[in-house]
């Protein structure tokens, strides 16, 4: 199976002043192609940062990593922009969206930046949101959709782009728990279409619905494990 | 993302939210406007005294009576009574001077004029039939007042078109009437066509007599007020200024010039003070339109700077996404352009608008610059630009962890 990330000894130290805060310290895990992975832990465990560099949105002060055949840490800005766009789709607890804006355009928005023509975008666009069950909901703005609602459209827009990975940090950590199930329905149903989903959370509700989770615990690894009964891959 | 893109999407973010771009183009407005509509009067009124002052005649020299100095006492400028008639009839015909086309001996007082119905008081003047050409005087009716009617200390009156219908309202003929002026009735010989002056030199509020009429009957006395000498050719001024300072001189049996009991000054010396005071208050109009750009300009900054730190999440947001910095740049500098161009087109017609309608109605000649116009499309584009550019370098620059993470 392909592997698309590899990540070998993350370290990561913030230098405050004359303290250094340890954040991450020799995590090294990899993630094949098709797989569902929890990233969990109690606060201060390292899992926002572990996804910030999963994400290319920072670097790592040690160790390498890399996604498919990239070394993200030896990209220079530009570069990070670039493989963000293509390789990264992000879904977050907040949502982010663009407000005042439609749903349509939301979606259309990560595809701009990739210099996809204004059609073409439109129909991708549109197609995602359909996916996601919001095909009657496109020329909606944020402030007319719910919680559940808003983060389908920006699990559309992560789509849009067709990245390697989708990186959801805790999707569904601002909605209401009926909702949620929702999401991870579309999660999973995702996944089962081959797509390869990387998920923060410290629900171990939410986590149940992957198929491996990873702890961590003070920056370190704590521990790495296939979810539940069912046998999956070579490990 | 080529330039149209950015374009429209700029144009999008700006229509997103309408106030606050309201109120950034308003800022932008306002600045322009008041730049443009102070310059702009500021040059109107300089305009309008000059055109004044040359509405008083070309190539014009005044002499007037004054200074003279009589046992250390200084009888003051403009106050002498030293000037007479005769020194007029001197200048004219006298061979030594010979740059001089006309010479108009004048006396001005104020006085009570009255009708049967109307009272008023103007200027009554004192003058030969050399006013006319001197001071460009075109009847719309009737004569100017003659040789004649000076020897013979005729009771004819020319009257100005302000002064005639005050006295027997519009629409009545005031050539054949009677006015009294100092209670000694006048017949009205003709009506002089207005010059349009206001205020300073106003020459259509004035009644015209006899020289010799206005001195004997009116006033009692037998000096004049001015003598308005017309040179032959506007490069004769300096010439004739000389030539009849030197006469006048020694007709007063005075050698010293530093003596003298007259002084002469060329319209152009008027045009220039005149220049001055009005240069001055231009100075001072552009002084407080620069102020006005300034607050206009700190008001662009504010609401720049506001409106970038208020979007540093949407910019972490485009960052995570995938847009490069210099994209996001481009945007907002592309925004704070369609704003201040906008806004600045905006202020123009503001500007040049509220300029005109002051200008018609305080009377003034309408007049605009172009240099005004360049000047304050200048600055605010400028501030404008840059203060839309240096906070979304700043905020493109951040990390897209942090910018997402900006409350």
């Amino acid at each position: 199976m392909a592997t698309i990330i590899q990540a070998s000894h993350l370290g990561k130290i913030y230098a405050n002043d004359s303290v250094n805060t340890v954040a991450l310290e020799d995590v090294s895990f990899s993630v094949n192609k098709g797989e569902f992975v929890a990233i969990m832990g109690p606060s201060g465990s390292g899992k926002s940062t572990l996804m910030h560099i999963i994400g290319a949105l920072d670097k790592p002060t040690s160790g390498t990593y890399y996604i498919e055949d990239t070394e993200v840490n030896k990209l220079p800005e530009n570069k990070l922009a670039e493989l963000r766009n293509k390789k990264i789709g992000f879904v977050f607890q907040a949502f982010n969206l663009l407000p005042r804006t439609t749903a349509l355009k939301n979606v259309m928005l990560p595809m701009i930046y990739a210099g996809i023509p204004k059609a073409e975008r439109e129909r991708r666009a549109k197609e995602m949101l359909t996916i996601v069950g919001l095909a009657d909901r496109m020329d909606h703005t944020s402030s007319q959709l719910s919680g559940g609602q808003m983060q389908r459209v920006a699990i559309a827009r992560a789509l849009a782009m067709d990245p390697a990975i989708i990186l959801a940090d805790e999707p569904t950590g601002n909605i209401s728990s009926v909702q949620a199930g929702e999401i991870m329905k579309i999660f999973t149903d995702l996944n089962k279409k081959g797509h390869t989903i990387i998920m923060i959370t410290h629900e171990p509700d939410i986590a149940a619905y992957t198929k491996r989770v990873i702890q961590l615990k003070d920056g370190k690894l704590a521990s790495d494990q296939l979810n539940g009964h069912k046998f999956y891959g070579h490990r | 993302m080529d330039i149209g893109e950015l374009f429209l999407s700029a144009l999008e973010a700006l229509s997103l939210n309408k106030m606050r771009t309201f109120l950034a183009a308003l800022g932008i407005v306002i600045g322009i406007g008041a730049v443009i509509a102070l310059i702009s009067l500021g040059q109107s009124g300089q305009m309008s005294v000059q055109s004044s002052i040359q509405s008083l005649g070309s190539n014009l020299l005044t002499v007037i009576p004054g200074s003279q100095r009589s046992g250390g006492v200084n009888t003051g400028f403009g106050g002498a009574t030293s000037l007479t008639y005769e020194d007029a009839k001197a200048i004219a015909s006298s061979p030594q001077i010979t740059t001089v086309a006309a010479v108009s001996p004048e006396l001005q007082r104020r006085a009570q004029v009255t009708t049967g119905a109307n009272n008023t008081n103007t200027q009554i003047i004192g003058v030969t039939p050399a006013y006319e050409t001197v001071h460009n005087i075109s009847l719309q009716e009737g004569n100017f007042i003659s040789t004649d009617n000076v020897d013979s200390m005729s009771k004819v009156a020319v009257i100005g078109p302000t002064t005639a219908s005050d006295l027997f309202g519009d629409g009545t003929d005031p050539v054949g009437q009677t006015v009294r002026i100092n209670k000694i009735a006048f017949r009205i010989i003709g009506e002089t066509v207005s010059k349009g002056g206001t205020g300073f030199g106003n020459q259509d509020d004035l009644i015209m007599v006899p020289l010799t009429s206005a001195q004997k009957l009116l006033f009692g006395v037998d000096y004049i007020s001015s003598i308005a000498v017309q040179a032959k050719d506007a490069n004769d001024m300096t010439t004739a200024q000389n030539q009849i300072g030197y006469f006048l001189l020694a007709r007063h049996h005075l050698s010293d010039p530093t003596q003298a009991d007259f002084s002469i000054f060329s319209q152009a010396d008027i045009l220039g003070a005149a220049s001055q005071v009005t240069g001055t208050f231009t100075s001072l109009l552009s002084g407080i339109a620069a102020i006005s750009l300034l607050v206009g300009g700190i008001g662009i900054m504010n609401i720049m700077l506001v409106t970038v730190i208020e979007r540093t999440r949407e910019i972490g947001l485009r960052k995570a996404l995938g847009a490069q910095a210099n994209l996001i740049v481009a945007q907002f500098l592309i925004e704070s352009i369609i704003l201040t161009f906008g806004g600045g087109v905006l202020g123009m017609i503001l500007g040049t608008t509220l300029s005109y309608i002051i200008a018609k109605v305080i009377s003034l000649p309408f007049t605009i610059s172009l240099s005004s116009i360049i000047t304050a499309f200048g600055v605010s584009a400028a501030i404008g630009i840059v203060f839309g550019w240096y906070p979304a370098r700043k905020a493109a620059n951040l990390s897209p962890i942090e910018a997402l993470r900006y409350e």
